[in-house]
Protein backbone atom coordinates (compact mmCIF):
# COMPACT_ATOMS: atom_id res chain seq x y z
CA UNK A 1 0.00 0.00 0.00
CA UNK A 2 1.21 3.34 -0.65
CA UNK A 3 1.27 5.92 1.82
CA UNK A 4 -0.69 8.91 1.75
CA UNK A 5 1.70 11.80 0.27
CA UNK A 6 -1.10 14.73 2.03
CA UNK A 7 -4.34 15.90 0.34
CA UNK A 8 -7.41 14.41 1.74
CA UNK A 9 -8.69 10.94 1.01
CA UNK A 10 -11.49 11.33 -1.10
CA UNK A 11 -15.31 10.10 -1.22
CA UNK A 12 -16.65 9.40 -4.55
CA UNK A 13 -20.06 11.57 -4.68
CA UNK A 14 -22.21 9.71 -7.86
CA UNK A 15 -25.09 11.78 -6.40
CA UNK A 16 -26.65 8.77 -5.07
CA UNK A 17 -26.94 7.69 -1.50
CA UNK A 18 -25.48 9.53 1.96
CA UNK A 19 -22.31 10.14 2.24
CA UNK A 20 -21.91 12.31 4.80
CA UNK A 21 -22.13 9.80 7.69
CA UNK A 22 -19.21 8.16 5.69
CA UNK A 23 -17.26 11.50 5.89
CA UNK A 24 -18.70 11.91 9.94
CA UNK A 25 -16.85 8.00 10.21
CA UNK A 26 -13.74 9.08 8.84
CA UNK A 27 -13.16 12.33 10.92
CA UNK A 28 -14.05 10.47 13.97
CA UNK A 29 -10.73 8.09 13.34
CA UNK A 30 -8.68 11.54 12.11
CA UNK A 31 -8.85 10.81 8.77
CA UNK A 32 -8.78 13.74 6.55
CA UNK A 33 -11.21 13.03 3.94
CA UNK A 34 -13.01 15.09 1.10
CA UNK A 35 -16.66 14.49 -0.40
CA UNK A 36 -15.75 15.06 -4.55
CA UNK A 37 -16.88 13.95 -8.00
CA UNK A 38 -14.19 16.07 -9.52
CA UNK A 39 -12.37 13.24 -11.29
CA UNK A 40 -8.82 15.02 -10.92
CA UNK A 41 -9.13 15.22 -7.16
CA UNK A 42 -9.70 11.47 -7.50
CA UNK A 43 -6.74 10.70 -9.87
CA UNK A 44 -4.22 12.13 -7.53
CA UNK A 45 -5.89 11.70 -3.72
CA UNK A 46 -3.70 9.06 -1.56
CA UNK A 47 -6.90 6.81 -1.37
CA UNK A 48 -10.31 6.98 -2.10
CA UNK A 49 -13.88 5.99 -0.72
CA UNK A 50 -16.68 4.52 -2.86
CA UNK A 51 -19.77 4.55 -0.94
CA UNK A 52 -23.43 4.92 -1.80
CA UNK A 53 -26.90 3.48 -2.02
CA UNK A 54 -29.33 3.03 -4.95
CA UNK A 55 -29.17 1.29 -8.46
CA UNK A 56 -26.07 -0.50 -9.78
CA UNK A 57 -27.04 1.05 -13.34
CA UNK A 58 -27.45 4.34 -12.53
CA UNK A 59 -24.01 4.48 -10.73
CA UNK A 60 -21.82 3.42 -13.11
CA UNK A 61 -23.58 5.67 -15.62
CA UNK A 62 -22.71 8.47 -13.48
CA UNK A 63 -19.21 7.13 -12.86
CA UNK A 64 -18.34 6.26 -16.06
CA UNK A 65 -19.96 9.71 -18.15
CA UNK A 66 -17.82 12.15 -16.00
CA UNK A 67 -14.48 10.49 -16.22
CA UNK A 68 -14.85 9.18 -12.25
CA UNK A 69 -14.59 5.58 -13.48
CA UNK A 70 -11.22 6.35 -15.22
CA UNK A 71 -9.76 8.34 -11.73
CA UNK A 72 -10.81 5.61 -9.75
CA UNK A 73 -8.98 2.75 -12.36
CA UNK A 74 -5.51 5.12 -12.50
CA UNK A 75 -6.06 5.39 -8.63
CA UNK A 76 -6.56 1.64 -8.49
CA UNK A 77 -3.38 0.98 -10.92
CA UNK A 78 -1.16 3.38 -8.91
CA UNK A 79 -1.41 1.17 -6.03
CA UNK A 80 -3.34 3.29 -3.76
CA UNK A 81 -6.02 1.99 -1.34
CA UNK A 82 -10.12 1.71 -2.90
CA UNK A 83 -12.67 0.84 0.02
CA UNK A 84 -15.86 0.03 -1.32
CA UNK A 85 -19.00 0.07 0.56
CA UNK A 86 -22.46 -1.73 -0.07
CA UNK A 87 -23.83 -0.30 -3.75
CA UNK A 88 -19.64 0.98 -3.57
CA UNK A 89 -18.48 -2.88 -3.25
CA UNK A 90 -20.86 -4.20 -5.42
CA UNK A 91 -19.58 -1.74 -8.44
CA UNK A 92 -16.02 -2.93 -7.78
CA UNK A 93 -17.50 -6.61 -9.59
CA UNK A 94 -17.53 -7.18 -13.30
CA UNK A 95 -21.08 -7.12 -13.82
CA UNK A 96 -24.54 -7.04 -12.10
CA UNK A 97 -28.05 -8.66 -12.94
CA UNK A 98 -30.23 -5.49 -11.05
CA UNK A 99 -32.41 -3.99 -13.43
CA UNK A 100 -31.05 -5.47 -16.59
CA UNK A 101 -27.18 -6.10 -17.25
CA UNK A 102 -24.90 -3.96 -16.30
CA UNK A 103 -20.89 -3.64 -16.40
CA UNK A 104 -18.98 -2.78 -13.55
CA UNK A 105 -15.04 -1.41 -12.63
CA UNK A 106 -13.94 -5.17 -12.99
CA UNK A 107 -11.34 -4.55 -9.82
CA UNK A 108 -12.65 -7.61 -8.77
CA UNK A 109 -13.68 -10.03 -11.26
CA UNK A 110 -17.67 -11.29 -10.09
CA UNK A 111 -21.15 -10.47 -10.16
CA UNK A 112 -23.60 -9.05 -8.35
CA UNK A 113 -27.38 -11.00 -8.04
CA UNK A 114 -30.22 -10.50 -6.27
CA UNK A 115 -30.84 -11.83 -3.03
CA UNK A 116 -31.76 -15.91 -4.20
CA UNK A 117 -34.84 -16.29 -1.93
CA UNK A 118 -33.88 -16.79 1.36
CA UNK A 119 -35.67 -18.20 3.65
CA UNK A 120 -35.81 -19.63 7.57
CA UNK A 121 -36.39 -23.11 8.70
CA UNK A 122 -40.38 -22.16 8.03
CA UNK A 123 -40.58 -19.01 6.08
CA UNK A 124 -39.26 -16.55 3.49
CA UNK A 125 -37.06 -13.78 4.61
CA UNK A 126 -38.17 -10.43 4.11
CA UNK A 127 -35.41 -8.86 0.82
CA UNK A 128 -33.80 -5.93 1.73
CA UNK A 129 -31.94 -7.65 4.11
CA UNK A 130 -32.09 -5.06 6.85
CA UNK A 131 -29.45 -5.11 10.17
CA UNK A 132 -26.80 -6.44 11.81
CA UNK A 133 -25.51 -9.86 11.18
CA UNK A 134 -22.25 -11.80 11.63
CA UNK A 135 -19.67 -11.38 9.85
CA UNK A 136 -16.58 -14.74 9.74
CA UNK A 137 -13.70 -14.61 8.26
CA UNK A 138 -13.10 -16.60 5.04
CA UNK A 139 -9.90 -16.66 3.46
CA UNK A 140 -5.92 -16.40 4.23
CA UNK A 141 -6.71 -13.29 2.24
CA UNK A 142 -7.68 -11.29 4.91
CA UNK A 143 -4.30 -10.33 6.33
CA UNK A 144 -3.86 -6.86 5.25
CA UNK A 145 -7.70 -6.19 4.89
CA UNK A 146 -9.62 -3.97 6.86
CA UNK A 147 -11.28 -6.97 8.07
CA UNK A 148 -8.19 -7.48 10.58
CA UNK A 149 -9.44 -4.69 12.53
CA UNK A 150 -12.48 -6.47 13.92
CA UNK A 151 -12.61 -10.12 15.69
CA UNK A 152 -14.15 -12.71 13.59
CA UNK A 153 -18.41 -12.93 13.89
CA UNK A 154 -18.71 -9.42 14.86
CA UNK A 155 -22.45 -8.05 14.07
CA UNK A 156 -21.89 -5.39 11.43
CA UNK A 157 -25.26 -3.54 10.07
CA UNK A 158 -26.39 -4.73 6.16
CA UNK A 159 -29.29 -2.76 4.21
CA UNK A 160 -28.85 -4.67 0.68
CA UNK A 161 -31.19 -6.82 -2.23
CA UNK A 162 -28.24 -7.71 -3.97
CA UNK A 163 -25.30 -9.63 -3.25
CA UNK A 164 -21.94 -9.88 -4.39
CA UNK A 165 -20.60 -13.26 -6.01
CA UNK A 166 -16.46 -13.14 -6.61
CA UNK A 167 -15.57 -15.17 -9.70
CA UNK A 168 -12.09 -16.32 -7.48
CA UNK A 169 -13.14 -17.67 -3.97
CA UNK A 170 -9.86 -16.44 -3.19
CA UNK A 171 -10.76 -13.18 -3.40
CA UNK A 172 -13.74 -13.52 -0.46
CA UNK A 173 -12.78 -12.14 2.45
CA UNK A 174 -16.06 -13.11 5.03
CA UNK A 175 -19.59 -14.81 4.24
CA UNK A 176 -22.35 -13.95 6.27
CA UNK A 177 -25.85 -15.83 6.66
CA UNK A 178 -29.08 -14.63 5.71
CA UNK A 179 -31.17 -17.33 7.06
CA UNK A 180 -30.36 -20.62 4.28
CA UNK A 181 -28.60 -18.16 2.17
CA UNK A 182 -24.54 -17.52 2.52
CA UNK A 183 -23.44 -14.62 0.85
CA UNK A 184 -19.75 -12.84 0.37
CA UNK A 185 -20.17 -9.89 3.18
CA UNK A 186 -16.31 -8.63 1.76
CA UNK A 187 -14.04 -9.22 -0.91
CA UNK A 188 -10.06 -8.02 -1.74
CA UNK A 189 -8.02 -7.84 -4.32
CA UNK A 190 -4.61 -6.07 -4.29
CA UNK A 191 -5.11 -2.86 -2.59
CA UNK A 192 -9.44 -2.82 -3.74
CA UNK A 193 -11.17 -3.81 -0.54
CA UNK A 194 -15.21 -3.67 -0.33
CA UNK A 195 -17.50 -5.24 2.21
CA UNK A 196 -21.22 -5.04 1.37
CA UNK A 197 -21.88 -3.90 5.66
CA UNK A 198 -21.27 -0.17 6.33
CA UNK A 199 -19.09 0.17 9.03
CA UNK A 200 -20.07 3.32 9.78
CA UNK A 201 -23.26 2.31 10.74
CA UNK A 202 -22.17 -0.45 12.99
CA UNK A 203 -20.67 1.33 16.18
CA UNK A 204 -17.64 1.02 17.38
CA UNK A 205 -16.42 -2.29 15.58
CA UNK A 206 -16.96 -0.13 12.05
CA UNK A 207 -14.98 2.62 13.23
CA UNK A 208 -12.04 0.33 14.14
CA UNK A 209 -12.23 -0.62 10.30
CA UNK A 210 -12.19 3.36 9.95
CA UNK A 211 -9.44 3.64 12.30
CA UNK A 212 -7.49 0.17 10.54
CA UNK A 213 -7.92 2.49 7.04
CA UNK A 214 -6.62 5.59 8.55
CA UNK A 215 -3.47 3.33 9.06
CA UNK A 216 -3.21 2.03 5.72
CA UNK A 217 -3.17 5.55 4.33
CA UNK A 218 -0.54 6.28 6.31
CA UNK A 219 -3.10 8.81 8.45
CA UNK A 220 -2.15 9.75 12.19
CA UNK A 221 -3.43 6.66 13.73
CA UNK A 222 -2.51 8.30 17.22
CA UNK A 223 -5.63 10.76 17.05
CA UNK A 224 -7.75 8.10 15.32
CA UNK A 225 -6.95 5.60 18.60
CA UNK A 226 -7.34 8.43 21.14
CA UNK A 227 -10.73 9.13 19.17
CA UNK A 228 -12.11 5.92 19.12
CA UNK A 229 -11.41 5.44 23.32
CA UNK A 230 -13.21 8.93 23.40
CA UNK A 231 -16.13 7.39 21.67
CA UNK A 232 -16.46 4.26 23.08
CA UNK A 233 -16.62 4.96 26.61
CA UNK A 234 -19.54 6.29 28.12
CA UNK A 235 -20.00 9.86 28.43
CA UNK A 236 -19.30 10.99 31.46
CA UNK A 237 -22.64 12.90 32.11
CA UNK A 238 -24.42 9.92 32.55
CA UNK A 239 -23.96 8.92 35.96
CA UNK A 240 -26.01 5.69 35.81
CA UNK A 241 -24.24 3.81 33.25
CA UNK A 242 -23.19 0.58 33.95
CA UNK B 1 -18.84 -15.34 -17.18
CA UNK B 2 -19.09 -18.39 -14.97
CA UNK B 3 -20.74 -18.11 -11.47
CA UNK B 4 -19.09 -20.68 -8.39
CA UNK B 5 -22.16 -22.64 -7.23
CA UNK B 6 -21.07 -21.95 -3.58
CA UNK B 7 -21.05 -19.02 -3.31
CA UNK B 8 -24.57 -16.80 -2.74
CA UNK B 9 -26.16 -19.65 -3.03
CA UNK B 10 -28.42 -21.95 -0.49
CA UNK B 11 -26.20 -23.58 2.03
CA UNK B 12 -26.15 -27.04 3.04
CA UNK B 13 -25.74 -26.84 6.51
CA UNK B 14 -28.88 -25.85 7.13
CA UNK B 15 -28.78 -27.02 10.26
CA UNK B 16 -27.14 -23.95 11.27
CA UNK B 17 -30.03 -21.61 10.18
CA UNK B 18 -29.71 -18.63 12.31
CA UNK B 19 -33.12 -16.48 13.02
CA UNK B 20 -32.29 -12.50 11.85
CA UNK B 21 -31.64 -10.04 15.00
CA UNK B 22 -34.73 -8.34 16.23
CA UNK B 23 -34.03 -4.75 15.86
CA UNK B 24 -34.73 -2.83 18.47
CA UNK B 25 -35.02 0.89 17.76
CA UNK B 26 -35.64 3.52 20.64
CA UNK B 27 -38.43 5.92 18.98
CA UNK B 28 -37.05 9.81 19.92
CA UNK B 29 -40.24 12.41 19.52
CA UNK B 30 -39.07 15.37 19.13
CA UNK B 31 -40.89 18.82 19.89
CA UNK B 32 -39.02 21.88 19.31
CA UNK B 33 -35.35 21.37 21.34
CA UNK B 34 -36.70 18.38 23.22
CA UNK B 35 -37.85 14.76 23.45
CA UNK B 36 -41.28 14.43 24.16
CA UNK B 37 -43.92 11.34 25.25
CA UNK B 38 -47.49 11.55 24.68
CA UNK B 39 -50.06 8.78 25.09
CA UNK B 40 -51.97 8.22 21.40
CA UNK B 41 -49.35 10.47 20.07
CA UNK B 42 -51.38 13.52 22.45
CA UNK B 43 -50.71 15.03 25.57
CA UNK B 44 -47.17 15.36 25.41
CA UNK B 45 -44.25 16.02 28.26
CA UNK B 46 -40.98 16.84 27.98
CA UNK B 47 -38.37 13.91 28.91
CA UNK B 48 -34.86 16.30 28.01
CA UNK B 49 -31.95 16.48 25.32
CA UNK B 50 -33.21 13.73 22.48
CA UNK B 51 -29.37 13.79 21.63
CA UNK B 52 -28.33 12.78 24.97
CA UNK B 53 -31.16 10.17 25.58
CA UNK B 54 -30.03 9.15 21.73
CA UNK B 55 -26.40 8.50 23.33
CA UNK B 56 -27.08 7.02 25.85
CA UNK B 57 -29.16 4.09 24.16
CA UNK B 58 -26.48 3.68 21.27
CA UNK B 59 -23.99 3.10 24.27
CA UNK B 60 -27.00 0.33 25.40
CA UNK B 61 -27.00 -1.45 22.15
CA UNK B 62 -29.77 -0.04 20.01
CA UNK B 63 -29.99 -1.12 16.79
CA UNK B 64 -31.18 1.81 15.56
CA UNK B 65 -32.74 5.14 16.34
CA UNK B 66 -35.92 7.24 15.14
CA UNK B 67 -36.25 10.20 15.39
CA UNK B 68 -40.00 12.19 14.70
CA UNK B 69 -40.20 15.38 15.10
CA UNK B 70 -44.21 15.47 16.25
CA UNK B 71 -44.83 19.02 15.34
CA UNK B 72 -43.14 19.22 12.20
CA UNK B 73 -43.45 22.87 11.37
CA UNK B 74 -41.39 24.58 8.92
CA UNK B 75 -40.40 27.04 11.50
CA UNK B 76 -39.09 24.59 14.15
CA UNK B 77 -37.17 22.78 11.21
CA UNK B 78 -33.98 24.57 11.79
CA UNK B 79 -34.10 22.91 16.03
CA UNK B 80 -34.76 19.45 14.00
CA UNK B 81 -31.67 19.62 11.80
CA UNK B 82 -29.72 20.84 14.35
CA UNK B 83 -30.63 17.91 16.23
CA UNK B 84 -29.86 15.24 13.82
CA UNK B 85 -26.67 17.05 13.30
CA UNK B 86 -25.22 16.62 17.30
CA UNK B 87 -26.14 13.44 16.88
CA UNK B 88 -24.65 12.25 14.00
CA UNK B 89 -21.41 13.15 14.88
CA UNK B 90 -21.77 10.55 18.29
CA UNK B 91 -23.77 8.04 17.20
CA UNK B 92 -22.16 5.20 15.00
CA UNK B 93 -25.68 3.65 13.89
CA UNK B 94 -28.50 4.19 11.65
CA UNK B 95 -30.75 6.96 12.30
CA UNK B 96 -34.50 7.19 10.79
CA UNK B 97 -36.01 10.98 10.96
CA UNK B 98 -39.20 11.49 10.39
CA UNK B 99 -42.03 13.61 10.71
CA UNK B 100 -43.46 16.29 7.98
CA UNK B 101 -40.56 15.61 5.43
CA UNK B 102 -42.55 17.71 2.46
CA UNK B 103 -39.95 17.91 -0.25
CA UNK B 104 -36.68 15.82 -2.01
CA UNK B 105 -34.97 19.22 -0.73
CA UNK B 106 -36.22 18.33 2.96
CA UNK B 107 -34.98 14.89 2.43
CA UNK B 108 -32.07 16.07 0.91
CA UNK B 109 -31.49 18.61 4.13
CA UNK B 110 -32.43 15.41 6.84
CA UNK B 111 -29.68 13.26 4.82
CA UNK B 112 -26.96 15.95 4.78
CA UNK B 113 -27.51 16.32 8.90
CA UNK B 114 -26.98 13.12 9.31
CA UNK B 115 -30.13 10.65 8.75
CA UNK B 116 -29.65 7.85 7.13
CA UNK B 117 -33.24 6.89 6.45
CA UNK B 118 -36.23 9.07 6.35
CA UNK B 119 -39.87 7.98 7.49
CA UNK B 120 -42.71 9.61 5.42
CA UNK B 121 -46.26 9.16 6.04
CA UNK B 122 -48.56 12.28 5.00
CA UNK B 123 -46.67 13.76 2.23
CA UNK B 124 -46.98 9.95 0.77
CA UNK B 125 -50.63 9.80 1.53
CA UNK B 126 -51.43 12.95 -0.43
CA UNK B 127 -48.79 12.85 -3.14
CA UNK B 128 -48.09 8.70 -3.85
CA UNK B 129 -45.49 9.73 -6.45
CA UNK B 130 -43.18 11.33 -3.60
CA UNK B 131 -42.25 8.34 -2.34
CA UNK B 132 -41.53 7.03 -5.52
CA UNK B 133 -39.21 10.14 -6.52
CA UNK B 134 -37.22 9.88 -3.01
CA UNK B 135 -36.95 6.02 -3.29
CA UNK B 136 -35.40 6.87 -7.20
CA UNK B 137 -33.32 10.00 -5.92
CA UNK B 138 -32.06 8.13 -2.23
CA UNK B 139 -32.57 4.44 -2.88
CA UNK B 140 -35.40 2.15 -1.06
CA UNK B 141 -32.89 1.44 1.64
CA UNK B 142 -33.44 5.05 2.72
CA UNK B 143 -37.23 5.38 2.24
CA UNK B 144 -39.43 4.09 5.27
CA UNK B 145 -43.22 4.31 4.54
CA UNK B 146 -44.91 5.15 8.08
CA UNK B 147 -48.16 4.01 8.65
CA UNK B 148 -50.25 5.38 11.69
CA UNK B 149 -52.78 2.86 11.97
CA UNK B 150 -56.15 3.15 13.82
CA UNK B 151 -58.66 0.20 14.28
CA UNK B 152 -62.35 1.29 12.98
CA UNK B 153 -65.34 -0.21 14.69
CA UNK B 154 -65.90 -2.67 11.54
CA UNK B 155 -62.62 -4.16 12.81
CA UNK B 156 -60.98 -2.59 9.33
CA UNK B 157 -57.26 -0.74 10.44
CA UNK B 158 -57.44 2.77 8.21
CA UNK B 159 -54.40 4.39 8.26
CA UNK B 160 -54.14 8.45 9.89
CA UNK B 161 -51.88 11.45 9.42
CA UNK B 162 -50.91 14.16 11.33
CA UNK B 163 -49.99 12.07 14.50
CA UNK B 164 -53.46 10.14 14.31
CA UNK B 165 -55.73 13.12 13.83
CA UNK B 166 -56.52 13.04 9.98
CA UNK B 167 -57.97 10.21 8.10
CA UNK B 168 -56.05 9.34 5.05
CA UNK B 169 -59.17 7.34 3.44
CA UNK B 170 -56.61 4.29 3.16
CA UNK B 171 -56.57 0.71 4.13
CA UNK B 172 -53.73 0.36 5.78
CA UNK B 173 -52.26 -2.61 4.23
CA UNK B 174 -53.50 -1.71 0.68
CA UNK B 175 -51.60 1.33 1.00
CA UNK B 176 -48.45 -0.56 2.69
CA UNK B 177 -48.49 -2.50 -0.52
CA UNK B 178 -49.02 0.16 -2.66
CA UNK B 179 -45.68 1.74 -0.71
CA UNK B 180 -43.91 -0.94 -1.25
CA UNK B 181 -44.47 -0.94 -4.99
CA UNK B 182 -43.49 2.72 -4.85
CA UNK B 183 -40.11 2.06 -3.65
CA UNK B 184 -40.34 1.72 0.31
CA UNK B 185 -37.75 -0.08 1.61
CA UNK B 186 -39.34 -0.81 4.90
CA UNK B 187 -42.92 0.27 6.75
CA UNK B 188 -43.27 1.32 9.91
CA UNK B 189 -46.41 0.84 11.09
CA UNK B 190 -47.58 2.28 14.57
CA UNK B 191 -50.89 1.94 16.28
CA UNK B 192 -52.10 4.73 17.38
CA UNK B 193 -54.26 2.55 19.58
CA UNK B 194 -51.81 1.42 21.79
CA UNK B 195 -49.23 3.97 21.41
CA UNK B 196 -47.93 5.34 24.90
CA UNK B 197 -50.47 3.24 26.51
CA UNK B 198 -48.35 0.27 27.32
CA UNK B 199 -50.82 -2.04 26.88
CA UNK B 200 -48.83 -4.27 24.94
CA UNK B 201 -48.17 -4.35 20.77
CA UNK B 202 -51.54 -4.96 18.34
CA UNK B 203 -50.15 -8.21 17.76
CA UNK B 204 -52.82 -8.69 14.57
CA UNK B 205 -52.24 -5.38 13.20
CA UNK B 206 -48.54 -6.17 13.07
CA UNK B 207 -48.62 -9.85 12.26
CA UNK B 208 -50.95 -9.10 9.62
CA UNK B 209 -48.67 -6.42 7.99
CA UNK B 210 -45.12 -8.31 8.39
CA UNK B 211 -47.08 -11.60 6.95
CA UNK B 212 -48.42 -9.71 3.84
CA UNK B 213 -44.88 -6.98 3.13
CA UNK B 214 -42.20 -8.56 1.51
CA UNK B 215 -40.06 -5.90 2.92
CA UNK B 216 -38.92 -5.20 6.91
CA UNK B 217 -41.74 -4.29 9.07
CA UNK B 218 -40.90 -1.96 12.20
CA UNK B 219 -43.73 -2.57 15.09
CA UNK B 220 -44.65 0.57 16.96
CA UNK B 221 -46.91 1.47 20.14
CA UNK B 222 -47.85 0.10 23.24
CA UNK B 223 -44.27 -1.81 24.40
CA UNK B 224 -44.14 -2.11 27.93
CA UNK B 225 -42.88 -5.24 28.96
CA UNK B 226 -40.38 -7.54 27.59
CA UNK B 227 -42.84 -10.15 27.18
CA UNK B 228 -44.82 -7.64 24.75
CA UNK B 229 -41.58 -7.51 22.67
CA UNK B 230 -41.27 -11.07 22.31
CA UNK B 231 -44.93 -11.44 21.47
CA UNK B 232 -44.33 -9.44 18.73
CA UNK B 233 -41.70 -11.21 17.60
CA UNK B 234 -42.85 -14.68 17.83
CA UNK B 235 -46.58 -14.42 16.87
CA UNK B 236 -46.93 -11.30 14.58
CA UNK B 237 -42.66 -12.23 13.53
CA UNK B 238 -42.01 -8.25 12.72
CA UNK B 239 -38.56 -7.97 12.00
CA UNK B 240 -37.94 -4.82 14.57
CA UNK B 241 -40.19 -3.25 17.39
CA UNK B 242 -39.63 0.47 17.93
CA UNK B 243 -39.92 1.76 21.52
CA UNK B 244 -40.33 5.36 23.31
CA UNK B 245 -42.15 4.73 26.85
CA UNK B 246 -40.64 1.34 28.56
CA UNK B 247 -37.05 2.92 27.90
CA UNK B 248 -37.70 6.48 28.43
CA UNK B 249 -39.62 6.57 31.49
CA UNK B 250 -36.53 3.72 32.99
CA UNK B 251 -34.11 6.14 32.26
CA UNK B 252 -36.33 8.88 34.13
CA UNK B 253 -36.90 6.90 37.23
CA UNK B 254 -33.08 6.24 37.13
CA UNK B 255 -32.24 9.72 37.28
CA UNK B 256 -34.84 11.53 39.72
CA UNK B 257 -33.45 9.59 42.56
CA UNK B 258 -30.14 10.91 41.73
CA UNK B 259 -31.24 14.26 41.93
CA UNK B 260 -29.32 14.83 38.99
CA UNK B 261 -30.87 16.13 35.77
CA UNK B 262 -30.51 14.78 31.94
CA UNK B 263 -30.52 17.68 30.32
CA UNK B 264 -33.03 20.51 31.07
CA UNK B 265 -36.29 19.11 31.24
CA UNK B 266 -39.47 19.39 34.24
CA UNK B 267 -38.44 17.19 36.59
CA UNK B 268 -42.12 18.26 37.89
CA UNK B 269 -43.82 16.43 34.99
CA UNK B 270 -41.77 12.99 36.02
CA UNK B 271 -41.81 12.44 39.45
CA UNK B 272 -42.22 8.42 39.47
CA UNK B 273 -45.29 8.09 40.61
CA UNK B 274 -46.50 9.63 37.64
CA UNK B 275 -45.23 7.00 35.23
CA UNK B 276 -47.86 4.32 35.12
CA UNK B 277 -46.78 0.77 36.37
CA UNK B 278 -46.93 -0.57 33.62
CA UNK B 279 -43.85 -0.18 31.94
CA UNK B 280 -41.44 -2.49 33.42
CA UNK B 281 -37.98 -1.24 34.65
CA UNK B 282 -35.52 -2.42 31.84
CA UNK B 283 -32.86 -0.71 30.39
CA UNK B 284 -32.31 -1.65 26.95
CA UNK B 285 -29.63 -3.74 27.36
CA UNK B 286 -31.21 -5.81 29.65
CA UNK B 287 -34.13 -5.98 27.31
CA UNK B 288 -31.67 -7.44 24.54
CA UNK B 289 -30.70 -9.56 26.83
CA UNK B 290 -33.60 -10.92 28.04
CA UNK B 291 -35.03 -11.66 24.65
CA UNK B 292 -32.06 -13.17 23.56
CA UNK B 293 -32.21 -15.68 26.06
CA UNK B 294 -35.84 -16.41 25.51
CA UNK B 295 -34.93 -17.28 22.48
CA UNK B 296 -35.51 -13.93 20.53
CA UNK B 297 -32.17 -13.67 18.96
CA UNK B 298 -30.98 -10.00 19.21
CA UNK B 299 -27.25 -7.96 18.78
CA UNK B 300 -25.60 -8.16 22.06
CA UNK B 301 -22.74 -5.88 22.38
CA UNK B 302 -19.31 -7.75 21.97
CA UNK B 303 -17.60 -8.71 25.01
CA UNK B 304 -15.25 -6.25 23.94
CA UNK B 305 -17.92 -3.40 23.71
CA UNK B 306 -18.83 -4.43 27.19
CA UNK B 307 -15.34 -3.74 28.67
CA UNK B 308 -15.09 -0.72 27.45
CA UNK B 309 -18.45 0.49 29.07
Amino acid sequence: MSRARGGPVVIVDYGLGNLYNVLRACEAVGIAAKITSSPDEIGSAPAAILPGVGAFGDAIAVLESNGMADSLRELVNAGKPLFGICLGFQLLMTESCEFGLHQGLNFIPGSVRRFDHPTDDSSALKVPHVGWNRVWRKSATRAGTLLEAIADGENMYFAHSYVVVPADPQAIVSTTRYGDVEFCSSAARGNVFGCQFHPERSGVCGLKMYARFAHQVGQTSDAAIQSLADHASPSPAIPFAR
Amino acid sequence: MTMPSEWATKTMQSAAFVKPNLRIIPRLDIKGQNLVKGIHLEGLRVLGKPERFARYYYEQGADELLYVDIVASLYGRNNLLAIIERTAREIFIPLTVGGGLRSIEDIRNALRAGADKVAINTAAVRCPGFLREAAQKFGSSTVVLSIEAIKQPSGNYEAYTDNGRERAGLDVFEWAMRGVELGAGEILVTSVDREGTGLGFDLELSRRMAELVPVPVIACGGAATVEHVKQVATIAKVQAVSIASMLHYNLVRQIIPDGKPFGDFETHLLQPATISSKFEETSLAALKRELDAGGVNCRLLSAAEEVLR
